[in-house]
């Protein structure tokens, strides 16, 4: 237990995909301006992230390991995430309209997401099993909601602040971004890993 | 390498066979049956997902409408060409709601010259910011706070900040979606029927002595607009200190209600008025003189009788009573800019 519990830590707070790693700058800063729509893009980050970790680590182990195709693993990721992404959509709308309409346009947004591409790819590195690969996935998600969600609620309460004219915009935004990443140095001492 | 070339396109190709597949039984198995009206309805509303019908947004106000929730009338920035597009889809005659197309108004007149201020309020540039503080710098309690929360808040750019302070209405982009009129922290902005032309400009409920201490053109509420003698259409009644105009009524009477307010409170939304005149048929019988509500014709009896310009406000009643139709109004009513 101790050792999940670790492994979440670490990827919401330490190395938050985000802020640590630099991984889905894109959604960071396109979606960051409203809660939100913020919140929904952090559920369908969630949502995919943990999915895609049970798929990506399943298709490595059983197909691209006994083949030794260990290099095409970022090839057949891509693809998974896609078809997974897609299978998603279709299933939802039928199955859950709320949900689906909740998630809306950034449920497709997320196939060309690096931070899942990031995701499936670390777990290869460290040697994740399936169990210790879904707790990852889930606390990665997490983690990208939670800076979303941070940087949402700055750049919300910066829509009435008296920014210097040229600072306007995206600019304050990516100063805010750095500001953040240098807080969430401050976690850096919490697990060693 | 030669020996790993055919595995990986074999097992790359045999994956995406392999999902391919997956995807094309996902998408019959959970395909989803859109009523095919919906798209065509979502094409002809105005698509600001506004909120004004409502709903969350378009696509819920059209759902609503094939399920007979909504009235078809719902979409007010789409106006009356939305109604009739969507009644033709739906199979349905329009005219089941009388559709009035409404125009959104600023009712505060008191801009930096006329009403007074009781500091410079350096706060957050949100009037819901500033009513929060204080209640803002204006000394009126009721008056436009001027911080430009509804120009931000209008998706279609209708509103901008005048050069006195207050907002200004682009009623040729206002679509009467609403969203100003929640915005609003002091409740200032109502939706008006275009046809229109004057309105009350203040929503003061404070007693004469009060309002003239803070503004010179705020409502003192002295209830002479609502006089049968001013209006007899009955459109304005007054209400806690404070004439309440119903423009479905109102015709004439109301510019006449504007011209006789103490303090101009009203205001006239036509530029240039056209004004009477009276012709060399007149035998000075004085019909007229008696008739004008703001003493603009002026004469001897028996004496061809004259319009004082200055005064005239153009409200036409007088030419209805000329026994000898000698009173005729020049120009055209309507928008008409000076030449």
């Amino acid at each position: 237990m101790g050792e999940f519990f670790i492994i979440l830590v670490s990827a919401i707070l330490v190395n938050n995909f985000v802020l640590a790693r630099f991984l889905g700058i894109c959604p960071f800063l396109g979606v960051s301006k409203r809660t939100d729509t913020a919140l929904g893009m952090g559920m369908a980050v969630i949502f995919v992230m943990t999915l895609a970790s049970i798929f990506t680590n399943l298709i490595y182990h059983y197909v691209l390991i006994p083949y030794g195709l260990e290099f095409l693993k970022i090839v057949s990721f891509i693809l998974v995430i896609a078809s997974l992404v897609q299978l998603v959509e279709t299933v939802l709308r039928k199955v859950s309209p709320s949900l689906y309409h909740a998630l809306g346009i950034y449920l497709p947004l997320i196939t060309t997401n690096c931070a899942i591409l990031g995701l499936a790819l670390l777990n290869i590195i460290k040697h994740y099993d399936l169990v210790h690969s879904i707790v990852f996935g889930l606390g990665a998600g997490i983690g990208f909601t939670l800076a979303l969600l941070i940087m949402s609620g700055i750049r919300e309460r910066l829509e009435f602040a008296d920014i210097p004219k040229p600072l306007r915009g995206v600019p304050v935004a990516l100063i805010v971004a750095g500001l953040l990443s240098m807080a969430f140095m401050g976690f850096s001492g919490l697990v060693k890993m | 390498m030669q020996s790993g070339a055919l595995p990986a396109i074999i097992a790359l190709g045999g994956l995406g066979l392999l999902f391919a597949a997956g995807l094309a039984w996902a998408s019959k198995k959970f395909a989803v049956q859109e009523d095919p009206r919906l798209p065509r309805i979502m094409n002809v509303l105005a698509g600001a997902n506004c909120g004004a019908c409502g709903y969350p947004g378009c696509r819920a106000f059209a759902e609503a409408v094939i399920k007979g929730q909504a009235p078809i009338s719902g979409c007010t920035p789409g106006g009356t060409e939305s109604t009739s597009r969507i009644a033709l889809i739906m199979g349905l005659e329009a005219n089941g709601e009388e559709y009035v197309p409404r125009v959104a108004t600023i009712r505060c007149r008191g801009g930096r010259q006329e009403a007074r201020q009781l500091f410079t309020y350096q706060g957050l540039a949100d009037c819901a910011a500033a009513q929060l503080a204080g209640g803002g710098a204006k000394a009126c309690r009721y008056g436009c706070l001027g911080l430009g929360t509804c120009v931000r808040v209008c998706p279609f750019d209708a509103l901008s900040m005048g050069e006195n302070g207050l907002p200004e209405v682009d009623e040729e982009r206002c679509t009467a979606c609403g969203l100003c009129v929640s915005a609003c922290p002091r409740n200032i902005i109502e939706l008006i029927p275009r046809s229109a032309q004057v309105y009350l400009a203040c929503v003061s409920q404070d007693k004469g002595k009060a309002v003239k201490s803070v503004c010179t053109v705020g409502c003192i509420g002295c209830g002479l607009c609502a006089k049968p003698k001013v209006t007899p259409s009955g459109a304005i009644t007054m209400k806690e200190n404070l004439p309440q105009v119903d423009y479905t009524k109102g015709g004439t009477d109301l510019l006449v209600a504007a011209a006789k307010c103490p303090p101009g409170s009203y205001v006239d939304k036509v530029p240039h008025r056209p004004k009477v005149t009276i012709d060399s048929k007149c035998d000075g019988c004085g019909i007229c003189k008696e008739v004008c509500p703001v003493g603009a014709i002026d004469g001897e009896k028996g004496q061809r009788h004259k319009v004082i310009m200055d005064k005239c406000i153009g409200c036409g009643l007088c030419v209805s009573k000329c026994p000898l139709a000698a009173i005729s109004i020049v120009g055209a009513l309507g928008y008409v800019e000076e030449s």
